[in-house]
C-alpha cells in the first residue's frame, strides 16, 4: 500500500466526509457559543474587578486566577465525570460550552481590562466631567475604544477557544475530532484525521492571519 | 449677588505632599476668575476638585449650592458644570459633530435631531462649521480645542472651567482659542480658567486669583494683580513671567 491509499485515500475522504462536515458544524456551534458567553462573562469580570467594591472586585479577581490556571481538560472532565456525583449530570454539550466559556471568559475579562487601561485617561475624565451616568460613559466612550485596541488578542483568544473545543471529544461530544476518530475506525483508515486536520487550519489559518497582520500594523504605528 | 462657586477651606493632599492647603474661593455668578501660578502650585488641582475629577480631603465646595462630596449633587454638578482641558480629550472614535451632540442626548434628553442642531450652532460659532463631519484626529489643535469648548458649551453649563486650554498649542493657535474663550466671557457665563497667557488674564478677568503652594496668596482685579502686587511670591512670579 502506498502513502497516498494509507493517508490520503480519497475514496475514504470522500466516504467520510459528510461525517467530518457534521462534525464541523458542532464544532463551529460549541466554539463560536463559548466564545460569545466567555466574552460576556469576560466583559461583567472585567468590569468588576475594575470598578466594583471591594468584596466583588476580590471575588472577580480570584474567578480570573483560578480559571487561567486550570487546565481546560480538567475543568472538562471534572463538569462531565465529577458533578454527577452531586446530582448535576450536564449533556456533552452543555459541559464544553460550559468549560469553554468559564475558561475564556477569564481571558477574556484580562484582555478587556488591558484595553480599558490602555486608554488615556483623559477619555474617562472628559465623560465623567460631561455628566454621562457609569453606564454611559461606558457605552459610549471606553469600551468602543478599549475593545477596538483588543481586537487582535481577543482574536487570538477566540483561535484557542475554537481549537480547544477539540478537547470536547473526550466527553463524548460530537465534534469534528470526534467524528474523524470515529470514522477513522470505521474505515481502519487514517484519512479522516488527515481530513480533519486540514479543515481545522481551513478554518483557523485565516484568523491567525488576520491577527499577525493586525498585530504587525499597530505594532508599525505606535512605533 | 449670590456666588454660584463656593470654595472653603480645601485641603487636598497626594500622599504626604499638599497641593491645596486651605483654598478659599466664593466666584459670582458671571464672573472670570483666572487662576495663575507656578507649575505645581495646585492650579489643576483646585479647578478639577470643582467637578470631583480628584476629590479633596476636607472643606466644602458648593455649586450653585449643590454639595461636590455628597454623590447624589456631584453628578448635577458635572451636568452643570462644563470643563475644558489642556489636552482636548475630545472622542476620537466619534465625529466633531457627534463629541459635541452625544452629552445634550444621553445626559439632558434632546433627540439627536435637537442636539445636533445645537451643535451645528455652536460648532459654526467657534468657526468649525466646515469641520463637523471630520473626526477629532483630522483636526489641528487649535480646531481640536474648539471643538472641546463646543462640547462643554452645549451642555449649557451654569459654569465653565478651563485647565490651561492652550498650553498644548503651537503658539501660532493659541490666538484662535483665546478669542473664542474671550467671546464667551462677554456673554457673562461664569468662568474659572487656568493660564498662564498674562495679556489674556488681563484682557478677560474680572479677578485674578495668584495660587502658590495649595493656597490663595492674592486675589484682586487685574490691574490689582499686576501692577500692584503686593505679596512677595506674586512679584517675583511676575518678574520670572515678564523676562520670558
Ligand atoms: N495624581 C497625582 N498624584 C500625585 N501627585 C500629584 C497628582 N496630581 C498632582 N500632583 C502634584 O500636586 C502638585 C500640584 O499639581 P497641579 O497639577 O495642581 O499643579 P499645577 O499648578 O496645575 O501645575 P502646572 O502648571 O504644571 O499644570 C504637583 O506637585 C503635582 O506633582
Ligand atoms: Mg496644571
Amino acid at each position: 500500500m502506498s502513502i497516498f491509499d494509507t493517508f490520503l485515500n480519497w475514496k475514504v475522504f470522500v466516504e467520510t466526509l459528510p461525517l467530518l462536515l457534521m462534525g464541523l458544524w458542532v464544532t463551529v456551534g460549541l466554539g463560536m457559543a463559548a466564545i460569545a458567553l466567555g466574552a460576556a462573562g469576560g466583559l461583567l469580570l472585567a468590569l468588576l474587578r475594575l470598578y466594583a467594591p471591594q468584596p466583588l472586585r476580590w471575588i472577580a479577581v480570584a474567578y480570573i486566577n483560578v480559571f487561567r490556571a486550570i487546565p481546560l481538560l480538567v475543568l472538562l472532565i471534572v463538569i462531565y465525570y465529577a458533578l454527577p456525583f452531586v446530582g448535576l449530570r450536564l449533556t456533552s454539550y452543555t459541559s464544553a460550552t460550559l468549560a469553554l466559556s468559564l475558561v475564556s471568559a477569564a481571558y477574556s475579562a484580562e484582555i478587556l481590562r488591558a484595553g480599558i487601561e490602555g486608554l488615556p485617561r483623559g477619555q474617562s475624565e472628559a465623560a465623567r466631567a460631561l455628566g454621562l451616568s457609569p453606564l454611559r460613559q461606558m457605552t459610549d466612550v471606553i469600551l468602543p475604544q478599549a475593545v477596538k485596541l483588543v481586537i487582535p488578542p481577543l482574536t487570538s483568544n477566540a483561535i484557542n477557544v475554537m481549537k480547544d473545543t477539540s478537547l470536547a471529544s473526550v466527553v463524548a461530544m460530537p465534534d469534528l475530532l470526534k467524528q474523524a476518530t470515529q470514522a477513522q475506525a470505521l474505515a481502519a483508515n487514517p484519512t479522516p484525521l488527515i481530513g480533519a486536520a486540514l479543515i481545522y487550519l481551513l478554518l483557523l489559518l485565516p484568523f491567525v492571519n488576520l491577527v499577525g497582520f493586525a498585530e504587525s500594523r499597530l505594532g508599525r504605528r505606535t512605533r | 449677588m449670590a456666588a454660584i462657586l463656593e470654595i472653603r477651606d480645601v485641603h487636598k493632599s497626594f500622599g504626604r505632599f499638599k497641593a491645596l492647603d486651605g483654598v478659599d474661593l466664593n466666584v459670582e455668578e458671571g464672573e472670570v476668575v483666572v487662576v495663575v501660578g507656578r507649575s505645581g502650585s495646585g492650579k489643576s488641582t483646585l479647578i478639577r476638585c470643582i467637578n470631583q475629577l480628584e476629590a479633596h480631603d476636607s472643606g466644602l465646595i458648593l455649586v450653585d449650592g449643590l454639595d461636590a462630596s455628597r454623590p447624589r449633587d456631584l453628578r448635577r454638578i458635572r451636568i452643570e458644570t462644563g470643563m475644558v482641558f489642556q489636552s482636548f480629550n475630545l472622542f476620537p472614535h466619534m465625529s466633531v459633530l457627534r463629541n459635541v451632540a452625544l452629552a445634550p442626548v444621553r445626559v439632558r434628553g434632546l433627540s439627536w435631531a435637537e442636539a445636533n442642531g445645537r451643535a451645528r450652532k455652536l460648532l459654526e460659532r467657534v468657526g468649525l462649521a466646515e469641520q463637523i463631519d471630520k473626526y477629532p484626529g483630522q483636526l489641528s489643535g487649535g480646531q481640536q480645542q474648539r471643538v472641546g469648548i463646543a462640547r462643554a458649551l452645549a451642555m449649557e453649563p451654569k459654569v465653565l472651567l478651563f485647565d490651561e486650554p492652550t498650553s498644548a498649542l503651537d503658539p501660532e493657535m493659541v490666538g484662535e482659542v483665546l478669542e473664542v474663550i474671550q467671546q464667551l466671557a462677554r456673554t457673562g457665563v461664569t468662568m474659572v480658567v487656568v493660564t498662564h497667557e498674562m495679556g489674556f488674564a488681563r484682557r478677560v478677568a474680572h479677578r485674578v486669583a495668584f495660587i502658590d503652594a495649595g493656597r490663595i496668596v492674592e486675589i484682586g482685579p487685574p490691574n490689582a494683580i499686576f501692577d500692584a502686587p503686593r505679596d512677595q511670591r506674586l512679584q517675583t512670579f511676575l518678574k520670572a513671567i515678564l523676562s520670558n
